[in-house]
């Protein structure tokens, strides 16, 4: 069991300090059009980083050149001191960078709990062993029964995921990040959806994760984003207007400006 | 919509039945009991029919191995490819052109078209697996139509009118022939033994880590590849396997019949196989062997001049409107009747109770 616990959650307590995962001056054009520009910045395990911005601020580009799904057209990526710049999305993953999308992206004809075991299964040995069903896997399905009891959901492990709630959905995605035992999650509107009750319920889980991981949210409801980040970017138009701490974003007046609209904050 | 609940409700059934297991929702009611016993009724059936019935056993069974090697890749992986016969009739010539005037070793002849087969789907599937979609179908079919326009016009090939195979293979130790497949009773039990390796052989497939991650990769690739997973050889995987059973089929075609000829590898011999999955119902195995079942018993019908006529020689046509009206009538396929007709008499129960309420 402990072998598993170390497998999932990967705590490198040297890295604590250390920047994680880095993007170092990130930018892409679309058609001459600048959606990210020359975004710097950085995630250490032991911290929520929220990324605000209103609509076409870049998040999700920022998120998608992290994860690799986009290749940047400037700057680098660095994870875990690798120049991971050039590294496909899937290698990212395996190296231990996790995703979940807006878009609840869950396997819906499959059960909650196989939807985990499949997702531990690309860092698994021997996973082409073809003679061997996949009901046997024991390690792909003990990491899964941990990560569903860590997202709250080891009730529903035997269920169609389709017949899942909305927020228990939105959970499953998160389980299923955690199932690939990343230390770095990229999280793009978890919250998306959700009622005040899952709300609460995520963010707790949220606090609990970033112990051992690196989490970078991205995040459209502000109370909750004030309410658990330890860090908060702000972008606009592509680039960083602001970097700092809760408090001192909350009276920046740059952002109070840009972001939140002339009257906010007074 | 309302199909979305159906399949949704279907679902959530056999999931129930499963129990315990970390399951993917492939599970076919059962269990093997049913293929089982269809392959044992299929074995007793030589001594029941007459040589013609024999033949056409044969025929549905080597279409049947054909539509479960694509059924790999359209029901499994989601990669629907309209040049799978390509596969077929290439395993079918290197049978013939392996075997020379004076016929060769089963030993070396099934490698042989089961590798060539396998060898060109490895160049196809690295090449077209880089597209998606309608892409991926034009693609593979460009890839079948060269396959095919070399062996019509190559001398080497036979040509238009194809080439025979003059011995049929054997298995020999020494000289004990422990197989011949000139021998019809050996011919029968060889391909009815290739039909049930085919059928057990993908369903472990599937039931693999391997299978789930190409169900996985069916319904939604770009999660599969945030889980780590580098999706392309995976798809390459399932498409060489395809391409090699394909082949198998291929093989077993040109002995039973003794004949090759350019139209196995004609589009409509891959439009033919896609329409048996269609038919007989996408994402089961046992849909692939209902539906070549079906197409190859209404094919037959439809071109006996006995029955029909003077519509037998349009036997393409009355085939395609009785095609048409099964699918519009059932959508998941023959497989589905069972599911279909249970999702009826529940919304027929739900509609009584409001009425009654």
């Amino acid at each position: 069991m402990s072998a598993v616990l170390a497998e999932v959650a990967a705590p490198r307590a040297d890295s604590a300090a250390r920047p994680l995962l880095e993007a170092i001056r990130l930018g892409r054009r679309f058609r001459g059009l600048a959606a990210v520009d020359g975004v710097t910045l950085d995630v250490r395990i032991g911290e929520i980083h929220a990324v605000i911005g209103t609509n076409g601020a870049g998040k999700s580009t920022l998120v998608n050149m992290l994860s690799g799904e986009l290749a940047p057209s400037a700057g680098s990526v660095r994870f875990a001191g690798d120049d991971v710049t050039r590294w496909s999305q899937p290698r990212r993953a395996r190296a231990g960078i996790g995703r979940s999308y807006q878009r609840t992206t869950i396997f819906g004809e499959f059960s909650v709990l196989e939807n985990c075991r499949l997702a531990t299964q690309a860092n698994a040995p021997h996973a082409w062993r073809v003679w061997q069903p996949a009901a046997r896997d024991a390690r792909g399905v003990e990491i899964a029964q941990r990560v569903l009891a860590a997202a709250g959901l080891d009730g529903d492990a035997r269920r169609v995921a389709a017949t899942l709630s909305h927020g228990a959905k939105r959970q499953l995605e998160i389980a299923m990040c955690l199932a690939t035992s990343p230390r770095a999650l990229l999280l793009d509107e978890p919250l998306a959806g959700m009622g005040a009750e899952e709300t609460g319920r995520m963010l707790d889980l949220l606090v609990a994760l970033k112990d051992d991981h690196a989490i970078l949210l991205i995040e459209h409801d502000m109370d909750a984003v004030f309410k658990v980040a330890d860090r908060i970017t702000v972008m606009v138009n592509g680039q960083v207007i602001a970097s700092d701490t809760p408090e001192r974003i909350r009276t920046d007046r740059a952002v109070q400006v840009a972001y939140l609209g002339e009257g906010a904050g007074r | 919509m309302a199909s979305d609940a159906v399949a949704g409700t279907a679902v959530v059934d056999s999931v129930a039945d499963v129990g315990a297991l970390p399951d993917i929702a492939r599970r076919e009611p059962g269990g093997w009991l049913v293929p089982a016993a269809a392959a044992l009724v299929v074995a007793a059936l030589p001594f029941f029919v007459s040589p013609y019935g024999q033949d056409l056993v044969l025929r549905i069974a080597v279409y049947a191995i054909f539509a479960l090697s694509l059924e790999l890749l359209v029901g499994a992986t989601g990669l629907v490819s309209l040049g799978h016969a390509a596969f077929l009739g290439i395993g079918a010539y290197a049978t013939v052109l392996g075997s020379g005037s004076d016929g060769a070793s089963l030993a070396w002849l099934l490698p042989l078209a089961v590798a060539a087969a396998a060898a060109y789907a490895v160049v196809v599937g690295a090449l077209s697996l880089r597209t998606r979609g309608v892409y991926f179908i034009m693609v593979t079919l460009a890839f079948a139509q060269m396959a095919y326009f070399v062996v019509h016009d190559t001398k080497a090939a036979g040509g238009s009118d194809g080439i025979f195979l003059y011995a049929k293979p054997t298995l020999a130790i020494g000289s004990t022939t422990l197989v011949d497949l000139g021998n019809r009773a050996a011919l029968y039990y060889a391909v009815l033994a290739a039909l049930a390796f085919t059928y057990a052989f993908i369903a472990m497939l599937l039931a693999s880590r391997f299978g789930h991650a190409l169900a996985g990769i069916r319904v939604n690739e770009q999660r599969m590849r945030a889980a780590g997973f580098a999706t392309t050889p995976y798809k390459l995987a399932a498409f060489v396997v395809a391409g090699a059973l394909a082949g198998l089929a291929g093989f077993l075609l040109a002995v039973k019949d003794g004949a090759v000829n350019p139209e196995l590898l004609s589009w409509h011999e891959s439009g033919a196989v896609l329409l048996m999955l269609i038919f007989g119902g996408i994402g089961s195995l046992r849909g692939a062997v209902v539906g070549a079942v079906a197409f190859t018993l209404l094919k037959e019908l439809f071109q006996s001049e006995a029955l029909l006529g003077p519509l037998a020689p349009h036997w393409q046509l009355t085939l395609g409107l009785t095609i048409i009206a099964f699918v519009a009538a059932l959508p998941r396929g023959l497989i589905g009747i069972g599911a279909q007709l249970r999702a009826l008499a529940r919304e027929r129960a739900a509609r009584a109770a409001r009425n009654a309420a």
